[in-house]
């Protein structure tokens, strides 16, 4: 299915939730309101013409003059063979969202990622842990204003120069 | 009556331990860790822990250029550095619209999937390694070995290749070294056989493998299982003919998929099928790549400071761990806004913790050799 005939669809669905359609960019993508995050995903997943079975990337970015956290969501159908993407902005001091666990499991690892790396809140998540870095590690690294700790369990994350101590 | 009763209670008191297995037990394949809950040695879960080998490749893309960040992608799936190189070079090529030199995308092809037997080798070598059969693991090794010298002679490099160039690739093809390849074809495709005899065949093997642990078709889409794994469940599905790249379209090659010929569809001796015959079809298509490769330049003209435009691209190849995602994003300046790898083994890995419920501590091994799972390619 073409990209505009879907966020037409979805658009009729869920009146005033989806917007901004950009069909001019390589992969044409569509806002979606935070508040139906996981009702607008399990249309996507179970309607017979959309048959988005998996979930291939779940993933942010992280725009700080928008003020914003941007998930961006990749979807894939099996079945028809169309890919969908979908982005939902939130606020970045407080960026909140309902976890999309309940409509594909591999949601789970996903935002857990996200959660580590972008600090973003999935309500209703299963396992909300940091996934790659140690628990208690401070920030989120991929934030653009991320500065990282100076030393962590007492080590330092410092690390000489190379070239200094060979030149000396 | 009530004797009965009283005798129907357990003799002795059991409860459920807890085991951490890992960070650096040798059949986890790199460093991983599971937290094993078990009643003897029947599992009631198996909780992996993984970012051991974290090493923050994403971060590193947004501080250096975007020719500069090639050689960072050979460290996120270091057994198959080809395939992650080819994905950003695909990547920044779309977002600048540039044609790849058709040499280039011939030599591409021969590289990667050369490394697809080597990658693969290792996967059905350690796979037998895991379960207690040493030896298949140095025939396995012994191939692999010519194929890093191939490797060394393509690129220079036998492991962290950086051949993969944004618009084609950093060194051309000798003839020399196509005569060799041939011949290492010649070589390797009776070798198969031999290695079917040894290991794929075997009674042993067959039986510690086929019905355990199987993973339905539903479970692979939930949690997003790629690659060949997926196919093991029994769908054709392969982004080289689904959602065709460089010259795949050219080529003719089948797709093997699982179909439960020795006990249940998508089990892990169909997973482990699947990899072998995935290697056959890999000699087909480097024997037709030799023989097409057509003369020119290997790389084309793409400019020092490279600057694609604003935009985003997300990029899916077939790389030997499955469907491998490249999420690209340009401001339009020099260093890519942000670089998303999204990796096969990271979406296998989060499967275990279900597919483990119930199975034995010693199928826990299997499980995890055939969902040839590789913990740089999770933590990246």
């Amino acid at each position: 299915m073409e990209a505009k005939e879907l966020y037409e669809k979805t658009a009729r669905r869920f009146p005033g939730k989806v917007s901004e359609f950009n069909g001019d960019v390589l992969e044409p993508y569509f806002y979606v309101d935070p508040s139906t995050v996981v009702e607008v995903c399990t249309y996507l997943r179970d309607a017979p013409e959309h048959r988005f079975e998996v979930l291939s990337d779940l993933t942010a970015l992280d725009l700080p003059k928008q003020n914003w956290i941007q998930l961006v969501y990749h979807l894939y159908s099996y079945t028809h063979r169309h890919q969908a993407v979908l982005k939902v902005n939130l606020h970045r001091e407080n960026p909140r969202v309902s976890t999309v666990e309940n409509v594909w499991k591999a949601a789970n690892w996903f935002e857990r990622e996200v959660f580590d790396l972008f600090g973003v809140i999935f309500d209703g998540h299963s396992d909300l842990r940091r996934i790659l870095l140690p628990e208690d590690w401070v920030g989120y690294p991929l934030r653009k204003d991320y500065v990282e700790q100076e030393e962590y369990d007492g080590i330092s994350t410092e690390r000489a120069p190379l070239v200094d101590k060979l030149l000396r | 009556m009530s004797e009965i009763v009283s005798t129907a209670e357990p003799a002795f008191h059991t409860e459920d331990m807890t085991i951490s297995m890992g960070p650096q037990h040798p059949s986890t394949h790199g460093v991983l860790r599971f937290v094993v809950k078990t009643d003897g040695e029947v599992m009631s879960e198996a909780i992996p822990d993984v970012g051991y080998l974290h090493r923050s490749i994403e971060k590193i893309g947004e501080k250096v250029t975007w020719h500069g960040y090639v050689p960072y992608t050979d460290r996120a799936d270091y057994l198959a550095a080809m395939f992650t190189n080819q994905a950003f070079c695909m990547a920044a090529e779309k977002l600048a619209s540039i044609e790849v030199a058709r040499r280039g995308e011939f030599c591409r092809v021969i590289a990667c999937e050369l490394n697809r037997i080597a990658s693969h080798l290792i996967s059905v070598g350690t796979f037998g390694q895991d379960i207690g059969a040493i030896t298949p693991f140095l025939h396995a090794l012994r191939e692999r070995e010519t194929i890093n010298d191939l490797m060394e002679e393509i690129c220079g490099a036998r492991l962290t290749y950086n051949y993969i160039r944004i618009g084609g690739v950093g060194y051309d093809i000798t003839e020399e070294t196509c005569r060799r390849i041939s011949e290492f074809l010649d070589h390797f495709e009776p070798i198969v056989d031999e290695y079917n005899r040894l290991l794929s065949y075997n009674k042993i093997f067959i039986e510690r493998l086929a019905n355990v642990a199987p993973i339905t078709l539903e479970d692979a889409f939930q949690y997003n299982i790629v690659g060949p794994n997926l196919r093991a469940c029994g769908l054709k599905w392969d982004i080289r003919r689904e959602i065709p790249y460089s010259i795949y379209p050219e080529l003719e090659f089948d797709i093997p998929v699982g179909t439960g010929e020795k006990g249940t569809l998508g089990d892990c001796y169909d997973r482990y099928w699947v990899r072998i015959r995935e290697m056959q079809e890999s000699c087909k298509q480097l024997r037709q790549c030799l023989k097409m490769l057509p003369r020119g330049p290997a790389i084309a003209k793409v400019p020092r400071r490279f600057k694609p435009p604003a935009g985003e691209v997300y990029i899916r190849i077939e790389s030997a761990r499955g469907d491998m995602g490249f999420y690209v994003v340009s401001d339009g300046s020099e260093y890519p806004y942000r670089v998303r790898i999204r990796t096969g083994s990271f979406t296998a890995m989060s499967l275990i913790e279900k597919i483990s419920r119930g199975l034995m501590v010693a199928d826990l091994i299997a499980l995890i050799a055939s969902l040839d799972v590789d913990a740089p390619e999770i933590d990246r």
